[in-house]
């Protein structure tokens, strides 16, 4: 034992040692992980039991038994599987609504402005994004020209005509796009020193969080053209636009608020201390971090955002949703909600797992290099 | 007033004439008046809640008086938000708790403000942060972020910020406080270099070797009064106030 002493003035550090080994092994993963005990055992058990239910019979209906070409619900009759091709039949309409088939391209184009836009403005590394965020700023604009046309030439498609897919991402983009900026200013007007401000943003938020979007959408819809002089008559889709927006302001304000009471106290100080004004303390050091608190509630509002557009579907629009059941009324192919819903919910899903995806990337990205 | 006091036909640095605030009901701040002059290196002491650091954040306008005037290079603080800016930019602070911006980088940190405040162009603004992070002796943490740093590097860069507004007056509230015993040296370091420059510094602190070697003068607070203030010299071996002999006695007890 005293060889292993050390004098006080020769003390020199123990070199490290690796960890002990854990149980390595797709067996030894099982047992950690799965048969840890006899209730962890039997919630395994039972779990594949329930899947082994599930699953074959879905991929049975989905594909196996599944028909995929015919011109009518006959075509159907004898199998025991889906009846897909209602939706080759029916898939135009899902998309683009009544637009003219002959001016699909600019729907096209548009979401492929789209996809652009998003690659500027998600993707923080892209080549040239200084002048990527001016077109981001420009691109609501240059796509609402081109669908609604009635300008250089294009054709005017009323928006009584959009409708499907297309109507649905017009919705969903515009009100997220427009929450965001205008959260920020309702959040920032609510936590205002001025009480006038203040006093206003909270009436806004309370006000439109209090009632529900269908009634906001009814309110839009029914009872705005009432109060408008005659012959005034804004554009139905319009008024749900404006209000499907300020819905998501209000709430992305309070998701918004709540990052900025993350922030501590001692940020604003530092910021003021060297003499930066509200706005620029505001923009360069409060939001930055307010924001990336705020981020998976902000991704969550907008997913909820996205989805309750197919509200818009009981005030006379036919998006997405509405468009499936307005197909499902056709008696040619009744009896069919099961693979329109099915189709529908398969596109609400690839966008919002993508919107989730994005927001986990982000998080992760914005973490590194700060982390403590 | 002591060995070393600047000598000075100008107008003070900062003076404060008949101060009171009030958190709430509570009298923090009673009566001060202080005057000090351009160079001068003044060291605040008390015991907690003796309205010390409230002192300090109200030559800033961090905290509001209510009542007095405080006069800062000639410009008195008022509600008027452009003189609070422009004395806010010609005073510098530095923190407890460091307060780095932590989403920024550490050269960043000390390029916001000088770019956006002072409109020193970018460029030039950088050059002077590395040539003040080579004061701290960090330059080589430059693209670090705060997060990744200690917290003695941490303070470091936040004097460089502090520094890099080029202000006539630096202002450090219990900068050491909140660091391990091993990193104190190292900022305090950096503030003795700092004063051997002439900068007006008011520090409140209770490093009493620091205060020995860089103040001209000491003073002490004690339920939001100034109760007594000296040279250094005087102030540690001939304390006047009996307050300040039993603050004294417990500090340097250890």
């Amino acid at each position: 034992m005293t060889d292993q002493m050390h004098s006080p003035s020769t003390w020199t550090p123990k070199p490290d040692r690796p960890p002990p080994v854990a149980l390595t092994g797709a067996l030894g993963w099982m047992r950690e992980n799965l048969f840890s005990s006899w209730l962890n055992a039997f919630l395994t058990v039972a779990s594949i039991y329930l899947l082994y239910s599930v699953i074959p019979p879905l991929v049975d209906w989905a594909f196996l038994s599944a028909v995929w070409e015919g011109a009518s619900r006959d075509d159907c009759l004898e199998a025991s599987g889906a009846c897909w091709p209602i939706i080759a039949v029916r898939w135009k309409q899902l998309i683009y609504g009544f637009y003219p088939e002959v001016e699909y391209w600019r729907p096209i184009l548009a979401f492929g402005l789209l996809i652009i836009a998003l690659y500027f403005g998600l993707y923080d590394k892209a080549p040239g994004r200084k002048y990527g965020l001016w077109y981001v700023c420009i691109f609501p604009f240059v796509a609402y020209i081109l669908l609604y046309g009635g300008v250089g030439g294009l054709e005017y498609v009323e928006s009584a005509r959009w409708g499907g897919l297309l109507l649905t991402l017009a919705l969903g983009v515009t009100g997220i796009a427009f929450s965001i900026p205008f959260g920020i200013v309702l959040a920032l007007g609510r936590r205002s020193e001025l009480p006038v401000i203040s006093m206003l943003c909270t009436i806004f938020i309370e006000f439109i969080r209090g009632v529900p979007l269908i009634t906001l959408l009814f309110f839009g819809n029914v009872m705005l053209p009432l109060f408008l002089p005659e012959g005034m008559n804004i554009d139905n889709y319009l008024r749900v636009a404006v209000v499907v927006c300020f819905f998501a302001s209000a709430y992305m304000a309070e998701v918004i608020r709540g990052g900025l009471q993350a922030i501590p106290t001692g940020q604003y100080e530092a910021a003021a201390a060297l003499g930066l004004g509200y706005w620029r303390m505001m923009a360069f050091i409060i939001l930055p971090q307010a924001l990336r608190v705020s981020i998976p509630g902000i991704v969550n509002t907008s997913i909820g955002l996205y989805k309750d557009t197919t509200l818009v579907s009981l005030v006379a629009l036919f998006d997405l949703f509405g468009m499936g059941r307005a197909i499902n009324a056709d008696a040619k192919w009744a009896a069919l909600e099961i693979e329109i819903y099915t189709f529908i919910a398969m596109i609400f899903f690839i966008s919002c797992f993508a919107m989730s995806r994005y927001s986990l990337w982000l998080e992760q990205r914005l973490a590194r290099g700060e982390q403590r | 007033m002591t060995d070393q006091a600047p000598a000075t036909g100008q107008a003070p640095a900062i003076e404060m004439r008949g101060v009171n605030k009030w958190f709430g009901a509570f009298h923090v701040l009673k009566d001060i008046n202080l005057e000090i002059t351009r160079g001068e290196r003044i060291v605040i002491c008390g015991p907690s809640g003796s309205g010390k650091s409230t002192l300090v954040r109200c030559i800033n306008r961090l905290e509001e008086h209510q009542e007095g005037e405080i006069i800062v290079d000639g410009i008195t603080l008022s509600n008027d938000l452009k003189n609070i800016d422009q004395i806010r930019s010609e005073v510098g602070m530095v923190f407890q708790s460091f307060n780095l911006f932590p989403h920024l980088s550490v050269l960043e940190n000390c390029t916001l403000a000088p770019i956006w405040v002072r409109k020193t162009p970018k460029a030039e603004a950088e050059e002077r942060a590395m040539a003040l992070l080579e004061r701290v002796k960090i330059p080589e943490q430059a693209a670090k972020f705060p997060g990744q740093l200690s917290g003695g590097q941490q303070q470091r860069v936040a004097i460089a910020r502090a520094l890099a507004m080029e202000p006539r007056i630096m202002l450090f509230d219990e900068p050491t406080s909140a660091l391990d015993p091993e990193m104190i040296k190292e900022v305090l370091d950096v503030m003795v270099d700092l004063a051997e420059t002439g900068m007006t510094m008011i520090c409140v602190t209770h490093e009493m070797g620091f205060a020995r070697q860089v103040a001209n003068r000491v003073i002490f607070m004690d339920e939001g009064e100034i109760v007594e203030q000296n040279a250094p010299e005087e102030f540690f071996n001939h304390p006047k106030n009996d307050r300040t002999k039993l603050f004294l006695s417990q500090i340097l007890a250890h």
